[in-house]
């Protein structure tokens, strides 16, 4: 049976799982929207801008484990895209973006809404595609899908031709996938782990840095047995928010920049450093020249390139963080360090940060974790001041139950991630903690909430100021305030306009009752405007290029 | 240190994109660069000049190997390898020094392959020192414009970096 390449594609995805698309229609994409609508089986979510879209198929992939799946039209569509493709990128999301573009004939004559997507995302995308014939389209479709999910993840984009979509051909669906120059390396050299294991034993002071490679292999469980096996403590980063269970006796938290005193205490003093998909990002090393001086390094990743990129391992192991912790767990023995784990406890004691008087963000974001972590919630976050607090307070249990822009810390990522979270999972609570400044950057999205009836609980930490940037001018630029002071609308007569609803808090006594009635709203979104004091800082805060022990802690 | 890369990618539009690109945005210098089929006809080999030390050509080499088109990256530098560049350079040559520049031409083992009243075309072809030095020389006649090549090589020996 003769098809047209829109429907084509809507198989294709159907056949690789896809159950939803965020995106948004335009010219040249008009016929797979036409094809959608005679679907039954994928649910098509319209966002308000396409970067929405974007962000929103990111929170889903990260939230499910699913690879998220976002469509746009051409030109404009598609470089609405590029801040989503670029987060996706940096926090190795799978997605799969679908790019209208103009028809053969028109491409490189400057068309209406023609731009050239391949060349702007080339280096924001794990790969791309531009689809030149029909009959390459399903071979396109299956590679796409297979990139970016193996391997390290990343986002792919496949940029579809108007002609094609409308050419008629016959639906063909190729089993294996086979591309020469891709093949990830999943098993760790064997003689490599077993040095990894000898140096485990003979470590004193051992610590395991938890990364986002843990949560997208699915190592979680065997990391949690490895650390208990071998009393390892266990710090995350950012992106390894949920890979171990921040309640554990063994989780530090945090470290880097703004991480707890004592997990950057303990990576600067241990003698075994076990980093495991992670990346050695600079807000997490501070200064490389001092980082974790006495240390030796065992670094586990399935991208080779992170390698020796920012740290020398003396042990390195391209792999699986899943397959190649199980074959550890298996040589490394069971070993108590009291000592340690006392040093830590001590450096536990020493500092406590301190919250303001007033209604401190701090406080807000602690009444907020009391009241929702028995729903286990997903956490999402915008990226500032709010988004560092409720790393360091919410303790995240699970793996998948975070998501937050971490490499590229892209602002009004949080409002359409949590879009995407809720629509990948509607029977759970969906917690976005979000600022002033965040929020109105994808503010749009309130109407993709609000037209799926999606109950997602926004938690404003409204401080009337861009928050992280005002801190860095009042420790690091003589407290001059350039242009960060924000004035804002009302939030909670907006996000009722928008058709949400919304509560306000300005003392502490009145957090309590406003998150209950947050939680009770099952219909629609729901915001809370904390009007916190305006000037408190994250800390510990160790300043961009110090080391982790010049830690400014009050 | 300078480095010969030679890079086997897939036959495919816009690898050449995808490779300068890589260099580009990483902050790598290519000092040259040359693209060509290979026997096969699915598969391009990109050679490249680069300059850096170890750790620099570790990472290129694995941020290469990142690119889904590439099939394999080879560092020739600790190697036996042969490489050659080749060179065309249009001299001015009146009737008085005609004779002086092909000399030159023929003690560099290269060749003058047009011939008009006023000016010559030289093709030469060697390593970079050999045409550095033939330029040197046709220097002093007037070179009116000159093309390289960028350098091209392969490893000696029976080994290949294109075995399956």
């Amino acid at each position: 049976m003769k098809m047209r390449g829109a429907q084509i594609l809507i198989e294709l995805l159907k056949r690789e799982g896809v159950e939803v698309i965020f995106g948004y229609p335009g010219g040249a994409v008009i016929d797979i929207y036409d094809a959608l609508m005679d679907d039954k089986d994928i649910t098509h979510i319209l966002v308000r801008h396409e970067q929405g879209a974007a962000h929103a198929a990111d929170g889903y992939a990260r939230t499910t484990g699913k690879v998220g799946v976002c469509m746009a039209t051409s030109g404009p569509g598609a470089t609405n895209l590029v801040t989503g493709l670029a987060n996706a990128y940096m926090d190795s999301v799978p997605l799969v973006a679908i790019t209208g573009q103009v028809a053969t004939s028109l491409i490189g004559k400057d068309a209406f809404q023609e731009a050239d997507t391949t060349g702007i995302t080339m280096p924001i995308t794990k790969h791309n595609f531009l689809i030149t014939s029909l009959e390459e389209l399903p071979t396109v479709v299956r590679q796409a899908f297979y990139i970016a999910s193996t391997g390290r993840p990343g986002p792919v984009v496949i940029d579809l031709p108007k002609d094609i979509q409308q050419q008629e051909g016959e639906f063909v669906f190729p089993e294996k996938v086979k591309i020469t120059g891709y093949r990830p390396t999943y098993r760790g050299h064997i003689n490599q782990i077993k040095v990894a294991a000898q140096a485990i034993r003979e470590a004193e002071r051992p610590v395991l840095i938890a990364g986002g490679g843990i949560i997208s292999s699915g190592a979680s469980e065997v990391l949690l047995k490895l650390a208990e096996k071998a009393d390892i403590p266990v710090t995350h980063t950012l992106m390894g928010k949920g890979a171990f269970p921040e309640s554990h006796p063994l989780s530090l938290g945090m470290l880097g920049m703004h991480g707890t005193y004592w997990a950057n205490k303990a990576v600067m003093n241990c003698d075994l450093l076990i980093a495991i998909g992670m990346r050695f990002d600079d807000r997490v090393t501070g200064n490389l020249a001092t980082f974790a001086p006495r240390a030796q390094v065992i670094h586990i990743d399935i991208d080779p390139a992170e390698i020796g990129k920012n740290v020398r391992p003396s042990i390195p192991i391209v792999g699986d963080a899943k397959m190649v912790l199980a074959e550890l767990e298996k040589h490394v023995e069971e070993k108590k360090h009291p000592i340690w784990r006392e040093n830590i406890e001590e450096w536990k004691k020493e500092y406590t940060p301190q919250a303001k008087e007033g209604l401190s963000p701090r406080r807000a974001i602690e009444k907020i974790y009391e009241l929702t972590r028995g729903d286990n919630p997903i956490v999402v976050t915008d990226v500032g001041q709010h988004q560092m607090w409720a790393a360091q307070i919410y303790r995240c249990e699970t793996p998948r139950q975070w998501a937050s822009s971490g490499g590229l810390g892209t602002m009004g990522y949080g409002l359409p991630a949590s879009v995407g979270a809720q629509v990948g999972n509607p029977d759970r609570l969906v917690v976005l903690i979000s600022g002033d400044g965040s929020i109105f950057m994808k503010i749009q999205e309130l109407v993709t909430a609000v037209n799926y009836c999606l109950p997602i609980k926004i938690f404003v930490i409204n401080n009337s100021y861009l928050g992280m940037v005002r801190q860095w001018q009042g420790c690091l630029y003589g407290g001059r305030y350039s242009c960060t002071k924000l004035q804002n609308p009302d939030l909670v007569s907006l996000v009722r306009a928008f058709g949400g609803e919304g509560f306000r808090v300005e003392k502490e006594e009145e957090l309590e009752e406003a998150i209950s009635k947050a939680l009770e709203v099952k219909d629609k979104p729901v915001l809370v405007d904390c009007r916190v004091v305006e000037e408190e800082d994250v800390l510990p805060f160790v300043p961009p290029g110090k080391s982790l022990e010049e830690m400014i802690l009050e | 240190m300078e480095h010969i890369i030679s890079v086997l990618v897939e036959n495919k539009p816009r690898v050449l994109a995808r490779v300068s690109s890589l260099f580009a945005r990483r902050g790598y210098n290519i000092e040259s660069l040359a693209v060509g089929p290979t026997h096969d006809s699915t598969i391009s080999r990109i050679t490249l000049v680069v300059k850096g030390n170890a750790d620099t050509l570790e990472q290129i080499t694995k941020q290469l190997y990142k690119l889904i088109e590439v099939i394999k990256v080879g560092d020739f530098t600790q190697t036996n390898y042969v490489d050659r560049e080749l060179a065309l350079i249009k001299v001015n040559a009146p009737s008085e020094v005609r004779g002086e520049i092909v000399q030159t031409v023929e003690i560099f083992r290269a060749r003058v392959i047009d011939v008009e009243e006023k000016s010559l075309i030289v093709e030469v072809t060697g390593t970079p020192d050999k045409i550095d030095a033939l330029e040197q020389l046709l220097r002093k006649y007037g070179i009116i414009e000159m093309t390289r090549t960028g350098r091209i090589a392969l490893a000696r020996g029976s080994q290949s970096l294109q075995e399956k």
